[in-house]
C-alpha cells in the first residue's frame, strides 16, 4: 500500500509511500482526494516517497488547490530529496 | 536520472538506428558526388538529431561524440572542408562508432569497453584535423553544447511551454525536460502554471495539463533548443524566444522578437526548421508495433483458420442451407484477414541489400579491387523473419564473391575483361517462392578443383559422375569448409556450409552456377512466409497429406493401363514429357493394396518437376504450419503438421527434398550430365 491515512483528532495524516509518479497518481488521487474537507488539517508526509514526476508535481498541485477550496489547512511535515529536487527544478517551494 | 522515458527511449533507439541508416547511406552517395549538398545536409541532420534526443536522455557519452561529428559535419556544409576520401572513411566509422555507443549505451545502459574507447579516442584524433582550430575537442557536455554550429554568446531565452495531455501516457516526464535544460545553461527563473488543471470532477490524473514559463540563460542556439522538444512537438506548444535584456519590457510580446533578423541563431534555426519537420510528416503515415503482438495476432488468425475451417466442415455435414452460406462468408472473411495479417508482416528486402553498399565499399578497399553493386528488386517484399535471417548469408556470399569471385584488376584485364568487377543482388517472386540472386562476373569456380578436394575429402566416391552442378553445390557441404589455401578457391568453401543451413532453416534452398571465366551466380529460393501456406490435400489410404499449393501444377488421373507401365518405368509419359513418379503410398510405407483409381499431383519446384501418385484429392486448405518435435526432426520429406477442420493431423509434404531425392537418383542412374540451364551474368 503505497498510502497511509491516519486520523488523529482534527487532522488527518497522510504519508505517502514509494513512487509520486504517473504509475500512481491514479491510485493516489483516489484516495486522497476524498479526504479535502473531512477534517480541518490535513498533513502530508512525503518523506517516504521515492520517485516524482511530472504526474506526481501535478497531483500536489491538485491537492493544495482542492485543500484551499474546501478550507482544509494543509501542510507538508517532511520530504524526500526527490521531491525536494523536483520541487526545486521547477522552483516550487513546498506548501 | 530515473525517469519514466523507458517507451520513449526504445523510440529513440530505433530511430538512431534509422538516422544512422540514413548517414551512412547518404555518405556513400556523398562519396559517388562529392558536390551533393542533399546529401551533406541529410548526414548534418541525422547526427544533429540524434545529438539532440540523445541530450534529453542524458546519454552524455553519445552527445559528447557526436558532438564532433556534428563539428565536422557542419564545417562541411559551410565549405571550410572538402569531401575526400579519408573524410567520408572516418565518418562511415563515426557513423559505426555512434550505433556502438547507441547499442551499449542507450539500450543497455552499460559503458563502452576500454577497445570501443580506444577506437573512440582514435576517431577523436582523426575528426579534430577536420574541426576548426580554435574549437578543441572536448568531453563535456556544458562545453561541447556551446559549438553547435552557431556559437553565440549567451543568451537570455524565455521558453514558454503548454505541455499537452497525453504527454504522462506517451511516456514523457515534463521535468526531465527542465532537467536538460539545466545542462544547456542557467535556469534564471520557472513558474510552473498549473492554472489550466480543470475542477475535481473532470480531472484525471494521468492527463498533463501542467505549463512552464521558463528563463534561460545559455549559449545554446535556438535550433538547439528547438531540437529539445522533438519528441513532444505534436503534443505541445513550444514558444522559445530571445529576451532582449535591454529592454526587460519586451518578454511579454516575445514572439515579435523572432522575426529580428539580428539574431544569428534565429536565421539559422529558420533555415533548420523545414528539415526537421520532413522526417515527422512521414512517420504520420506509420504506426510502430511490436514484433511480438503481431506475432501473436498472426497465430491467432492461424487457429483461427482452423476452427473456421472446422465449422465448414460441420456446417456441410448438417445439411443446412442457410447455415452452409454463413459459413462459407466467414470463411471468405477469414481468408481476407488472414492475407491482410500475413501482409503486416511482410517487409520489402530493399533496406536489407542497401546495407550491403557499404560491406562492398569497405571490402573492396581492403582488397584493393574495384567493384560495383548493381542493386535491383529492392522492392519484393517478403517476411520480416525471414529478411532478418538472411542478412547474415548473404552477407557471407557477398564477401565470398568478392574475395575470391571477382579478380584483381589486373587480372581481369589480363582475361579481357573491363577492369571494374561486377556485384549484383537482384530479388523477384517465383512460384510462391523469393529468389534472392547474387551474381558476380568474376573467374567462375574450378570444377576440377572442386571434384579433387571433394574426393580426397570423401565426400564423392571417386567413381562417381556428377553434373557440374552437384559439383558445385559441394562447396555447401559441411566437410568441404576447410579448404585450405589453393589458388583462386582458396576459403570459397569455408562457412559455405553455415551458408546453407541457415538458409535450410527458412524452408529455402540455395544453388549455384558458374561459368568458367565468367562468373558465378547463387540462388536463394524462400518461402514467402513461415507461418502459413496454401495446401492441397491428398489422401492415401486413412492418412491425409498436404501439399503446398504453389508447387502444384495440375492434377490427372492415372488409369488401370497407365499404372501397370508406369509403376514399372517410374515415370510417365506427360504429353511428351517424361515425368518421374513418386508412389507416396510406397515412400511412405502405407499398408494395403492401392484403390482402383489414383491420382498424380504434378509438382514443380524451381526447374525439377515430379508427379506424385496418391489415393485421392480432396482439394485446397489454408494450412497453420505446426513445426514437427525434435522427435521427428530427422524425418525427411516431410516439412511440418497441421491440424484439419476435423481435428486430423496432416503431414506436410517437404516437396523440395522429395524432389532432390529423385533428382540425385535420376542422376546415379541416367549418369548423364546434368548441364545448368541458366548462365551466370
Amino acid at each position: 500500500m503505497p498510502i497511509t491515512i491516519e486520523t488523529l483528532d482534527d487532522s488527518t495524516c497522510v504519508s505517502i509511500d514509494g513512487e509520486l509518479t504517473i504509475y500512481t497518481v491514479a491510485e493516489l488521487a483516489g484516495a486522497l482526494l476524498p479526504q479535502m474537507g473531512a477534517a480541518p488539517r490535513l498533513m502530508l508526509d512525503l518523506s517516504p516517497v521515492t520517485e516524482m514526476d511530472g504526474a506526481g508535481l501535478q497531483l500536489l498541485a491538485v491537492i493544495q488547490r482542492e485543500a484551499e477550496n474546501a478550507g482544509t489547512a494543509l501542510s507538508v511535515t517532511g520530504q524526500s530529496l526527490a521531491v525536494t529536487q523536483a520541487l526545486e527544478l521547477c522552483r516550487k517551494a513546498a506548501s | 536520472m530515473s525517469i519514466n522515458l523507458d517507451q520513449a527511449l526504445q523510440t529513440f533507439i530505433v530511430e538512431a538506428h534509422e538516422l544512422l541508416q540514413v548517414m551512412e547511406q547518404s555518405l556513400l552517395q556523398l562519396e559517388n558526388e562529392p558536390a551533393d549538398q542533399d546529401a551533406i545536409g541529410a548526414i548534418f541532420r541525422a547526427a544533429h538529431t540524434i545529438k539532440g534526443s540523445a541530450g534529453l536522455f542524458g546519454l552524455n557519452p553519445v552527445v559528447s561524440f557526436t558532438h564532433i561529428v556534428e563539428d565536422v559535419l557542419d564545417r562541411l556544409r559551410d565549405g571550410s572542408v572538402a569531401v575526400d576520401t579519408a573524410l567520408i572513411a572516418v565518418l562511415l566509422k563515426s557513423g559505426d562508432h555512434m550505433l556502438e555507443l547507441i547499442n551499449v549505451v542507450a539500450s543497455r545502459g552499460e559503458t563502452l569497453q576500454p577497445a570501443a574507447l580506444e577506437r573512440e579516442a582514435a576517431l577523436r584524433e582523426a575528426l579534430s584535423t577536420y574541426q576548426a582550430p580554435h574549437s578543441t575537442p572536448d568531453t563535456g557536455v556544458q562545453n561541447t553544447e556551446t559549438g553547435a554550429g552557431d556559437t553565440s554568446a549567451e543568451v537570455l531565452w524565455h521558453i514558454s511551454l503548454r505541455f499537452g495531455v497525453d504527454v504522462f501516457r506517451n511516456g514523457m516526464d515534463p521535468l526531465s525536460f527542465l532537467r536538460y535544460l539545466e545542462t544547456l545553461g542557467q535556469i534564471t527563473q520557472v513558474t510552473t502554471l498549473t492554472d489550466t488543471i480543470p475542477v475535481l470532477d473532470s480531472w484525471d490524473p494521468e492527463s498533463c495539463y501542467l505549463g512552464f514559463e521558463i528563463d534561460l540563460r545559455s549559449t545554446a542556439s535556438h535550433a538547439t533548443l528547438n531540437e529539445v522538444f522533438d519528441f513532444v512537438r505534436d503534443d505541445c506548444e513550444v514558444r522559445i524566444e530571445a529576451v532582449d535584456e535591454t529592454s526587460h519590457k519586451a518578454v511579454s510580446i516575445g514572439s515579435e522578437l523572432v522575426a529580428q533578423a539580428e539574431q544569428g541563431p534565429l536565421t539559422a534555426s529558420a533555415q533548420r526548421l523545414p528539415a526537421t519537420s520532413e522526417p515527422k510528416n512521414r512517420d504520420g503515415n506509420y504506426v510502430r508495433v511490436n514484433a511480438d503482438k503481431l506475432d501473436e495476432l498472426i497465430n491467432l488468425v492461424g487457429e483461427l483458420v482452423i476452427a473456421s475451417a472446422g465449422a465448414s466442415l460441420l456446417a456441410r455435414s448438417c445439411q443446412n442451407d442457410p447455415l452452409q452460406e454463413a459459413t462459407s462468408t466467414v470463411s471468405g472473411l477469414v481468408e481476407e484477414i488472414l492475407d491482410g495479417a500475413l501482409h503486416l508482416r511482410m517487409i520489402p528486402i530493399g533496406d536489407t541489400f542497401n546495407r550491403f553498399r557499404r560491406v562492398v565499399r569497405d571490402i573492396s578497399q581492403e582488397l584493393g579491387k574495384d567493384i560495383e553493386l548493381t542493386i535491383s528488386g529492392a522492392e519484393t517484399e517478403l517476411d520480416k523473419t525471414v529478411v532478418e535471417k538472411i542478412g547474415d548469408p548473404l552477407m557471407h556470399l557477398l564477401r565470398n564473391a568478392m574475395d575470391h569471385g571477382i579478380e584483381s584488376a589486373d587480372a581481369r584485364r589480363a582475361a579481357g575483361k573491363a577492369g571494374k568487377g561486377h556485384l549484383s543482388l537482384n530479388a523477384y517472386h517465383d512460384s510462391g517462392s523469393i529468389v534472392i540472386e547474387i551474381a558476380d562476373d568474376g573467374n567462375g569456380l574450378n570444377r576440377e578443383r572442386i571434384l579433387e578436394k571433394a574426393q580426397e575429402r570423401g565426400l564423392v566416391a571417386s567413381g562417381a559422375v556428377l553434373s557440374d552442378q552437384e559439383i558445385y553445390n559441394l562447396i555447401f557441404e559441411p566437410g568441404f569448409s576447410t579448404a585450405e589455401a589453393v589458388t583462386n578457391l582458396s576459403g570459397r568453401g569455408v562457412g559455405m556450409d553455415v551458408v546453407k543451413r541457415n538458409i535450410t532453416l527458412l524452408r529455402g534452398t540455395v544453388d549455384l552456377d558458374s561459368r568458367p571465366g565468367q562468373g558465378t551466380v547463387v540462388r536463394i529460393r524462400l518461402p514467402l512466409t513461415l507461418a502459413i501456406i496454401n495446401g492441397f490435400l491428398v489422401g492415401i489410404d486413412k492418412s491425409t497429406y498436404v501439399i503446398p499449393l504453389d508447387m502444384v501444377q495440375e492434377c490427372i488421373e492415372l488409369d488401370e493401363h497407365q499404372r501397370q507401365s508406369s509403376c514399372d518405368k517410374g515415370y510417365l509419359d506427360l504429353r511428351g514429357e517424361v515425368l518421374p513418379l513418386v508412389d507416396l503410398r510406397n515412400h511412405f510405407s502405407h499398408e494395403g493394396s492401392a484403390g482402383r483409381r489414383q491420382n498424380v499431383v504434378v509438382v514443380r519446384y524451381a526447374e525439377h518437376k515430379a508427379g506424385l501418385v496418391v489415393d485421392d484429392l480432396l482439394g485446397e486448405f489454408q494450412t497453420v504450419i505446426k513445426p514437427l518435435g525434435k522427435l521427428f526432426g530427422a524425418l525427411r520429406g516431410i516439412s511440418g503438421s497441421t491440424i484439419l477442420g476435423s481435428g486430423a493431423v496432416a503431414l506436410i509434404l517437404d516437396i523440395p527434398a522429395l524432389l532432390n531425392q529423385i533428382v540425385q537418383l535420376e542422376a546415379r542412374t541416367t549418369q548423364a550430365p546434368y548441364s545448368p540451364t541458366v548462365v551466370a551474368r
